[in-house]
């Protein structure tokens, strides 16, 4: 892989021991997928709950942090993904003190590289929007699929370590997504039924993302009939992504690279349907009609203001059942603005708990469920409910409304 | 006999061991229980089995990004498999074995990886080269 004159000098360590390190490491991930040289990215957003970067990952982190200052600084705009602590809210969570302080050493350590804590993995709805064909350098599935399809943006899956190493360089070796021939239409996918709720949306991802399979499929998908909002665009991203590993679709007259089929060369593809049946077996395996419910989650992604309002309007002059928790995850941000318009009460007055900067899944998902006794969970996301099955969890799926009454009547309605 | 099947370039060290294979995929979040080292998932094919210090053969990555940490944090505890060979890696496992120092590669050229090598087979893999041996080639 070509490197630029800066690059070389920063593999060469004249740029500190951390530049040096991200270097090599995007050396080695270049030549597995034959990048030829890098990119210029804007941003980077690292992914980096202590429940996956564990002792080993913060003290890589420290490492870098102890570093004089002009050998640490991060060299583009710099943001997180959810926190996995609540350092506001955990003892009750059934969270340790060991899980609050390896929290709070990652956060002084990102603090000190100069990275933003946005705790956020809906950044593109809250902090700043990538544009059309602006590279960038994203963690999260749920923020790279959607500021590839819905943004026109360029970014392949960012592990942390490779968000940090772009963050560090602003480069990122340019494979995958970064190059226009990766982003044609590979798989193509008629829609017989029209999605109409959020959790709609999410189901019409997670089918398309079964299967297309692979993180090297590109579904274009024909027959939507409204645009989306940007919630629902959301929730049919991180669930393609979440069953799929999916990191870019199309949709024919929506999103801004396909305004016709033949823009992503998937005229020639054979259609293959998207039918009722199909998104009504999906449901299916995640129903649970009548049994009791341990908690109810709203999260991954994380809420937007206007989800926010939605969940607030529901909860108002209810109360939730005494055996089932109540937990809505939405970043710092947005918590602020719901404060102020009144939908943190409504949903604390429900019963319920806002939890800030955090997402649940992220939020060592397996030892609070096991600590509160929580085995059957219903959600709203096609996400949380894919990836909760491995943490000994019986998910189950609902609508927002069908959510908020299940937490009322203590089972699923 | 001695098999060599080739592969793209991958990651990490040169490793020898023995194969647990599955027509299935991987993701360190969705699939383990890593505390304890084995398939937590009740619906993947090796719900209940051990990885640890195995040669994992599996179709593709999925899901999200966390597995990029994971194998770092996972081999820091010496809780972790050998080696992974795919049909097709995705930019997370490459990011994920490049911090872990994990073997990696993937892109057989000889077809479907699953079908190629059963468990319990011992192979040699070299990144490097884009060679996985097999030891006790049938």
């Amino acid at each position: 892989m070509k490197l630029e004159p800066k690059t070389e000098a920063m593999l060469a360590g004249e740029m500190g021991a951390a530049r040096k390190w991200a270097v090599e490491h995007q050396l080695q991930v270049g030549r597995m997928f034959d990048a030829s040289d890098m990119v210029e990215v804007s941003q980077a957003h690292m992914m980096a709950d202590p429940e996956s970067i564990g002792e080993a990952g913060v003290a890589l982190i420290e490492g870098f942090a102890a570093l004089p200052e002009a050998d640490r600084r991060v060299a583009i705009p710099m943001i997180t993904d959810p926190r996995g602590v609540d350092l506001n809210y955990y003892d009750p969570l059934g969270q340790t003190e060991d899980m609050a302080n390896l929290e709070r050493r990652f956060i002084a350590a990102c603090q000190s590289l100069g990275i933003m804590m946005t705790n956020t993995c809906i950044n593109y709805q809250t902090i700043m929007s990538p544009v059309r064909g602006d590279h960038v350098a994203y963690g999260d599935t749920g923020v790279v699929i959607y500021s590839n399809s819905i943004c026109g943006a360029r970014s392949n899956f960012e592990g942390g370590p490779s968000a940090l190493a772009a963050g560090l360089t602003g480069y990122t070796p340019r494979y995958g997504l970064h190059l226009e021939e990766n982003r044609r239409a590979t798989r193509r996918y008629v829609v017989e039924e029209q999605p109409r709720d959020l959790t709609d949306w999410g189901v019409l991802g997670a089918v398309v993302g079964k299967r297309a399979g692979s993180y090297w499929e590109v579904p274009v998908i024909e027959g939507i009939e409204t645009v989306p909002t940007s919630d629902q665009a959301k929730h049919m991203g991180a669930a393609m992504a979440s069953y799929g590993s999916t990191p870019l679709f199309h949709i024919v007259g929506i999103t801004p690279e396909c305004a016709t089929i033949e823009d992503v060369d998937g005229a020639g593809l054979h259609g293959e349907k998207i039918t009722k049946d199909e998104l009504d077996e999906f449901r299916g395996g995640f129903g649970a009609s009548g049994e009791e419910v341990d908690v109810v989650v709203f999260a991954a992604p994380q809420l937007s203001l206007v989800e926010m309002g939605e969940v607030a309007a529901l909860c108002r002059g209810r109360k939730r059942h005494d055996d089932t928790a109540f937990l809505v995850c939405t970043p710092a941000g947005v918590y602020a603005d719901a404060k102020s318009t009144g939908f943190v009460d409504a949903i604390e007055d429900f019963g319920g708990r806002v939890l800030q900067g955090t997402c649940f899944y992220q939020q060592y998902a397996r030892e609070i469920g096991e600590a509160n006794g929580w085995t059957r969970l219903l959600s709203n996301s096609a996400k949380i409910v894919n990836i909760l099955g491995g943490y000994g969890y019986k998910p189950a799926l609902a609508t927002m409304e069908d959510c908020v009454a299940s937490a009322e009547a203590g089972r699923i309605v | 006999m001695v098999k060599v099947l080739r592969c793209h370039v991958g990651i990490g060290p040169r490793v020898e061991g023995e194969a647990m294979v599955a027509n299935d995929n991987f993701s360190a979040r969705y699939d383990l229980d890593r505390i304890r080292g084995v398939f937590s998932r009740p619906e993947h094919a090796l719900a209940g089995q051990s990885y640890v210090d195995k040669i994992l053969v599996l179709n593709t990555a999925k899901g999200g990004v966390a597995t990029a940490w994971m194998l770092y944090e996972m081999k820091s505890r010496g809780i972790a498999p050998m080696a992974l060979l795919l049909n097709s890696a995705n930019s997370i496992l490459a990011q994920g074995a490049a911090l872990a120092n994990m073997t990696l590669c993937d892109r057989f050229d000889a077809g479907d990886v699953t079908q190629l090598i059963a468990t319990a087979d011992r192979v040699r893999v070299d990144p490097e080269a884009g060679e996985v041996t097999m030891l006790n080639a049938r």
